[in-house]
């Protein structure tokens, strides 16, 4: 069988986030594999560490800088990338698009997407891309495990959680608490720049964006900044009661 | 028409569907707002629908019994096409957000995610969304014959009642079966206010010590504030509170009048789901700790000392 895992590049969650020109503006700032995409990769290794037999590939949509994000993946253990070269920013349903595709043309039978994008906060490339393909989903997973072609597992839903069985070929998109991601090893770097990255362009998937982007900016609510020093609890818990009461008129 | 699709729980219309109808009803487009409920015992929920929506439709049937992406997919695309929609209208629950993407591809539509603010203009419907962990505000939209928006929980003001409720209609579905078969069900319920829902919010983070004294500190003050209580992923791994009262990212996201934030570092993945709030309350001993840059009110301070000293404070 064979495993996608699609991976995006994000900034890395420490770094500030900056506006130039009414777009973030990612250029100078560190950008790492979306931790979401990461767990995805985790669990396409311990499929197969668990005897399922499958090539994993790794399938990435977006400008040349992605490849670092790519080789990370080939360095955990995936086999092989594929990489279509973008500077087009797609939302999720155009670039569902081209996963689909992809999909079709690799036999793919199970695909392993984050739960949200740690960029545009979307939700909706896994359930997107299955649509596409008439696939089932299940979202936000946090147990699976295959035997034959049936996949058990555990999700989360509204108030709680499931567990359910679902038949491949089927998309599944990842949750915190699936699995701890592991690091790439030294002899797991050194194999990586021996396995294959085909490079594509977008041309031949035939997709426009479905929604136009038109601004970002960065809206911080003004915040009061008033903090008092708790060394003498009574007389701190005393004031931040009266300015809950008082000042802000929230609490009775 | 403009299709909204109701939310409800325990046989009750959710906050969240009056949220939508407000939103509906905000648009300039031309059609009847229009309720979609569906479910299997969902007559006492139409009918309170009615006092809300120009129209509802009532999809009653026991294959609705469970939600299911695929089986909610069918049902909306179909009562769609049939009722000519051009905008639909969901909530960006968990649910909401995972069937959403299906419905739009299979209608040919664009997807407004998770949107905040929406109004039409020249024929295109311009929204604005959160993004970046909730840090950015980014302005996006979309132009088609029809669109289809989730529409963040507590953006909008809940909807009036109309002065006379409207007429309902039952709808004949034809649906699929459901494909991903769901073995168990965990429903973590309590009986407080519902952590979306709440105007108040007690939180707390692993500054708590020990989940005995989590149980200690944070429920009797919750509890006297009438407020819902809220961990961070630190608590929640650690096994101290329950999923569903986890906080953040991969948790819920919340802005209530006031979030008090006690013994919580502030890491960006919390304050995606809280930076919102309206009043931000913060305890904790590191005077350095990053909730600090947004916090309205705080204490640098012990909790194991504060809260206790708070408590008393109320009780006066
Ligand atoms: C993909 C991903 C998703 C995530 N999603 C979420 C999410 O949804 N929600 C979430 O919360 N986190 C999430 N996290 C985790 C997040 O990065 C932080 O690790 C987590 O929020 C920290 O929780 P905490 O503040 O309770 O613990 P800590 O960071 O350990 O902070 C504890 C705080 O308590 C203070 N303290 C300790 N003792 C006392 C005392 N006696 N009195 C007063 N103060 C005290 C300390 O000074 C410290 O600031 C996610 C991480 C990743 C990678």
């Amino acid at each position: 069988m064979r495993i996608f895992t699609l991976i995006r590049q994000v900034l890395d969650a420490e770094e500030t986030v900056r506006v130039q020109n009414n777009a973030v503006a990612l250029a100078s700032s560190k950008l790492v594999m979306d931790t979401m995409d990461e767990y995805g990769v985790e669990e396409a290794l311990r499929l197969r560490e668990q005897g399922a037999e499958a090539e994993i590939i790794a399938i990435g949509v977006g400008p040349a800088r992605l490849q670092d994000a790519l080789r990370t993946a080939l360095a955990m253990g995936v086999d092989r990338a594929i990489h279509v070269e973008t500077d087009l920013a797609l939302d999720a349903l155009a670039l569902s698009k081209v996963v689909a595709t992809l999909a079709s043309e690799e036999s793919a039978d199970l695909i392993l997407t984050g739960g949200q994008q740690a960029d545009w906060d979307s939700h909706a490339l896994g359930a997107a891309t299955a649509e596409r393909l008439n696939w089932p989903q299940a979202t936000w997973t946090t147990a699976l495990a295959l035997s034959g072609r049936t996949l058990t597992g555990r999700h989360d839903v509204d108030e709680g959680s499931e567990t359910f069985t679902l038949d491949l070929p089927a998309v599944i998109t990842t949750q915190q608490g699936l699995n701890e991601p592991r690091y790439p090893t030294l002899p797991g770097i050194m194999k990586a720049k021996k396995k294959e990255t085909r490079k594509e362009t977008l041309d031949r998937f035939d997709v426009v964006p479905t929604v136009s982007f038109e601004r970002a900016e960065i809206q911080t609510k003004s915040r009061k900044l008033r903090i008092l020093d708790g060394k003498d609890p009574q007389a701190a818990a005393a004031e931040l009661i009266n300015l809950l009461r008082n000042e802000a008129r929230v609490i009775a | 028409m403009i299709l909204v699709v109701a939310e409800h729980a325990n046989g009750k219309l959710a906050k969240s569907t009056l949220e939508l109808l407000t939103a509906a009803r905000s648009l300039n487009r031309a059609g009847d707002v229009t309720a979609l409920i569906l479910g299997s015992d969902i007559l006492a929920i139409a009918a309170e629908a009615a006092r809300f929506a120009d129209q509802v439709l009532v999809a009653q049937t026991p294959a609705l019994a469970q939600y299911d992406p695929e089986l909610w997919t069918a049902a909306i695309v179909q009562i769609a096409r049939e009722g000519e929609a051009h905008t639909i209208l969901i909530g960006a629950s968990r649910s909401g957000r995972e069937y959403s993407p299906r419905v739009a591809i299979r209608l040919d539509a664009p997807l407004l995610e998770d949107i905040i603010s929406l109004h039409d203009e020249a024929g295109s419907l311009h929204a604005q969304r959160y993004t970046y962990l909730a840090r950015v505000t980014e302005s996006i939209s979309a132009k088609a014959p029809i669109i289809v928006a989730t529409i963040k929980p507590g953006a909008f003001a809940p909807a009036a009642s109309l002065p006379s409720p409207s007429e309902q209609w039952d709808v004949d579905l034809n649906l699929p079966t459901a494909r991903l078969k769901v073995t168990g069900k965990t429903t973590e319920s309590t009986d407080r206010v519902s952590l979306t829902e709440a105007d108040i919010v007690v939180s707390g983070g692993r500054g708590a010590g020990t989940a005995e004294a989590f149980t200690a500190l944070i429920e009797p003050l919750a509890d006297r504030l009438g407020a819902a209580i809220g961990a961070t992923r630190a608590v929640v791994d650690a096994g101290w509170r329950p999923y569903a009262e986890q906080v953040g990212q991969t948790g819920k996201t919340v802005q209530p009048s006031v979030y008090i934030a006690i013994g919580i570092s502030g890491a960006v993945q919390h304050l995606s789901g809280m930076n919102k709030s309206k009043l931000i309350v913060a305890i904790n001993r590191d005077a350095e700790a990053p909730i600090f840059k947004i916090t309205d009110y705080g204490i640098v301070g012990d909790v194991q000392q504060l809260v206790p000293a708070i408590l008393a404070e109320l009780k006066k």
